[in-house]
């Protein structure tokens, strides 16, 4: 299999990419840490309030969106993407309501049905525009194209006057960000995607308590006047500029997995929201960095890869966890024991 | 058309995709493609039924069950089999720790693909139960982290794939969104066996399955083994599935299964005519999608197929004959104007007994307006409606209503409903005379012949009702028209 599978050289894999390809690495393991952090926190309300599938419809359907605006701005600018995706997710919303309230067709058949749909509309837009699209494409669709990120990095250049005040800030002044006189600011999709993971972030700090009461007591929600409804369309806003901002970077279908990997890891860790997110964040920047380097490992997609790292990570939660973790499992019956014991200790003790 | 295909000599006719693009208009392009003649052509439809019927029988088990996710989960956990299937084709086992891999000899063997992508899908499915078993992790989550990271793996696979130097991996990228064309000889066979498979299990166990996704309760009652029927059952979708890749790819064959069997769930009440509209809409739109991808190179059968699909889900979604929305909505609309119409002729009904009148005395539009409580237009809309029906004449510039006979005939019936069930509600069900009327006003309109028969029979004397107002007979009813003495002659024949 070495055809296959390249030999593990510590010092290609492990510190090459930081040592000699650093500003690719960079941006490209920022880019990834943004993503999947800005997803594993509207991730955790989505595992908490069920609709991890949602998440996965609105992830295919948000392409017709994508590729409508795409064919009629001939540019993947931020403000008509933004609009498509908002619409493609709205209509993938009500279709979903549509279907399963007006007929006897269960929920799960009504978002099977929408999201196929709607991917297939947008799949077919882009094989037809394919000949005047360049940077929409269905590789693009399925695999990402987080490897580009670093490709069209934003400069300027600084007068002597700014030059000097920027030496002398720590980190500015590396050959990360300066060339000779030019001041790389960064990729405009990283630039982006920090816009809307910021957002994000404030977002969930200023709604922290109406997030909290509708996701776990609809009833205290309503008896303290917060709307459910207008949450829920919120939250699948943002939910679609998350995924849309994401979806060049990573795909359609790897996006899924940053949306439910982190919260899923960290619900089975923590028991309390805040200490959740904390892990989230951990999660993403430790995917993010193992995917870089699995990536280079095996020469293969950096995203998957990231993705690869990231169920690697749940995996170790799922046996090590310290509430649920299959060790505890496997070897219950003698910690059981030992809680017998203790209790018996504690007991004789008072 | 077979005698064609005799005629013509096989070789004639290349078996390269994008054949029947090259025909200049739709209608030829179609002429060709429905000849059968080019053997890629012949290839893809038949997979395109096979795939057709196989989708078809399992999604509706897949619908009814409510299991729609898991089989999407099923559909994006091959995929890295798919890959590593394709990578074995490499290997070479000389001894049980020898293998050796060359990559020269990697070739699409669907064998493998088959194996690989069936192996992938059944430790999806596992990995979820595992998942929902041992943590507190939902079955949404469970469903789609396994979906997607066995998809992350499969893109890492399939990304290595594409830079290893061979020249053989030019199938492997059809199974993202599939392509009908690209099916051979070989994936024909293959198909074929495991679709008669699929039809033969789901023949032979239909009672098992038929009972456990519709009453777990007496399945267990009847000690049918629920688990194993489930596990059975994935392993057929992981089948369908794997089968299914080909020609519709990784990314959309969940929604062959589940789109043509809700379809026919809207259509239809029994599990068996289920099974047969699913399966003819699953070859119909998998035809119809392998003959659109054949009209223009690099346009994916998948997607075309899944339209297809969707496209017959909305037309039974709107215009089913029971579930239908627009049916739905017609009929609701339709029934509100009966009883409308109903409730203004049981309103002229009135004014003539208060004023003690004959049925051929006419009643002005001025004292309907006044008993319907309404503006005088109102009325006089609800009296043209009247007039479409043949319930009632109209005189004087519509001023006056005349009823006929039939007109009569039905004011009547409803006007004993209203009673009878009114008389009813205070004799045998003891409900005050006050309290009865706002029912009756409701089930007046959908009282049968067999009610009212049975209503008579039970009421002593239908003379009054608890009112003290006279109820209608059958002499009433079928009372012959006199000449009327406030209106023109000539009723029911004027227009």
């Amino acid at each position: 299999m070495n055809d296959f599978i390249p030999a593990f050289e510590w010092q290609r894999v492990m510190v090459e990419p930081w040592a000699e390809n650093l500003s690719t690495t960079f941006w490209i393991v920022l880019m990834g840490f943004l993503i999947t952090a800005a997803c594993g926190l509207i991730g955790n309300y989505l595992i908490l309030r069920r609709m991890a599938l949602v998440g996965d419809a609105i992830s295919h359907s948000v392409l017709p969106g994508l590729a409508i605006a795409f064919l009629l701005s001939h540019s993947l600018n931020t403000v008509p993407m933004f609009i498509g995706a908002l619409g493609a997710g709205i209509v993938t919303t009500v279709m979903i309501e549509l279907i399963h309230k007006k007929t006897r067709v269960k929920q799960d058949s009504a978002i099977g049905i929408t999201f196929s749909t709607l991917f297939a509309i947008g799949v077919i837009l882009i094989s037809f525009g394919q000949t005047d699209a360049v940077d929409l494409d269905t590789e693009c669709v399925l695999y990402g194209e987080i490897a580009f990120v670093p490709l069209d990095l934003v400069k300027t250049e600084l007068g002597p006057g700014m030059l000097s005040v920027v030496e002398k800030i720590p980190g500015l002044n590396s050959e990360l960000f300066l060339d000779g006189n030019m001041l790389t600011i960064a990729p405009p999709s990283v630039i982006r995607m920090a816009v809307v993971t910021g957002v994000t972030l404030l977002l969930i700090l200023v709604f922290y308590k109406e997030l909290l009461v509708t996701s776990f007591d609809s009833g205290l929600s309503s008896s303290l006047g917060i709307n459910a409804t207008v949450v829920h369309y919120a939250l699948m806003g943002m939910l679609s500029v998350i995924i849309v901002s994401a979806f060049e970077a990573v795909g359609a279908i790897l996006v899924i997995a940053m949306l439910i990997l982190p919260g899923a890891t960290s619900s089975l860790l923590a028991y309390r929201l805040p200490t959740m997110f904390g892990i989230t964040v951990v999660h993403a920047l430790l995917s993010a960095v193992g995917g870089i380097h699995l990536a280079t490992w095996l020469n293969c997609s950096p995203a998957g890869a990231m993705v690869v790292a990231g169920s690697a990570l749940f995996a170790l939660a799922w046996i090590f966890s310290p509430s649920q973790g299959l060790l505890l499992r496997w070897f219950g019956r003698e910690l059981d024991k030992l809680d017998e014991e203790e209790i018996e200790r504690l007991v004789k003790g008072t | 058309m077979v005698a064609l295909l005799a005629f013509v000599p096989e070789s004639a006719w290349a078996a390269k995709i994008g054949d029947v693009a090259e025909e200049t208009s739709l209608g030829q392009q179609a002429a060709r493609f429905f000849s059968f003649r080019d053997p890629s052509v012949r290839y893809a439809v038949i997979g395109s039924v096979l795939l057709g019927i196989s989708c078809g029988l399992l999604g509706c088990f897949i619908v009814v069950r409510k299991m729609a996710l898991v089989g999407d989960t099923l559909s994006h956990a091959v995929l890295p089999g798919v890959a590593l299937g394709f990578l074995f084709s490499g290997v070479s086992v000389s001894g049980l720790f020898d293998w050796s891999f060359d990559v020269d000899n990697i070739t699409k063997n669907p064998a493998l693909i088959f194996a690989g992508a069936v192996i992938a899908g059944v430790a999806g499915t596992l990995l979820v139960t595992t998942l929902k078993q041992t943590t507190k992790i939902k079955e949404d989550s469970a469903l789609g982290l396994t979906l997607a990271s066995f998809f992350a793996v499969g893109i890492c696979l399939l990304t290595m794939i594409q830079d290893l130097p061979t020249g053989n991996k030019s199938g492997i990228d059809k199974f993202m969104f599939g392509q009908a064309a690209a099916i051979g000889k070989g994936d024909i066979q293959l198909m074929l066996g495991v679709t008669m498979l699929i039809v033969a299990v789901v023949f032979v166990f239909y009672k098992e399955l038929l009972v456990t996704s519709f009453d777990a309760g007496f399945a267990r009652s009847i000690a049918l083994p629920s688990e194993w029927v489930h596990h059975g059952l994935m392993l057929l979708v992981a089948f369908a599935v794997v089968i299914a890749l080909q020609a519709v790819g990784v990314v959309l064959v969940s929604a062959m299964l589940i789109t043509p069997a809700a379809a026919a769930y809207l259509l239809t009440d029994r599990m068996h005519r289920m099974l047969f509209l699913a399966v003819g809409f699953g070859v119909a739109s998998g035809v119809i999608g392998a003959f659109i991808s054949f009209l223009k190179p690099n346009i994916p059968t998948g997607p075309c197929m899944v339209l297809g699909a969707s496209a017959v889900f909305a037309v039974a979604f709107f215009g089913g004959p029971r579930h239908g929305v627009l049916t739905r909505w017609w009929r609701h609309v339709s029934r509100s104007k009966r009883v409308q119409r109903e409730n203004t002729l049981k309103a002229v009904y009135q004014v003539l007994e208060n004023r003690a009148a004959q049925p051929e005395d006419s009643v002005s539009l001025k004292e309907l307006a006044e008993r319907r409580r309404e503006t005088l237009d109102e009325v006089s809309g609800q009296a043209q409606a009247l007039k479409q029906h043949r319930l009632v004449t109209l005189h004087e510039e519509g001023n006056k209503i005349l009823f006929t006979p039939g007109g009569w005939q039905l004011a009547c019936t409803i006007v004993r409903n209203h009673r009878l069930w009114e008389l009813y509600l205070t004799n045998a069900a003891n409900i005050a005379a006050d309290h009865v009327h706002d029912d009756a006003e409701k089930i007046e309109h959908i009282l049968g012949d067999d009610v009212v028969r049975e209503l008579e029979r039970m009421l002593d004397d239908t003379t009054r009702d608890p009112h003290g107002r006279a109820i209608p007979g059958f002499a009433d009813i079928h009372k012959p028209f006199a000449p009327s003495a406030s209106g023109p002659s000539g009723y029911g024949r004027s227009s």
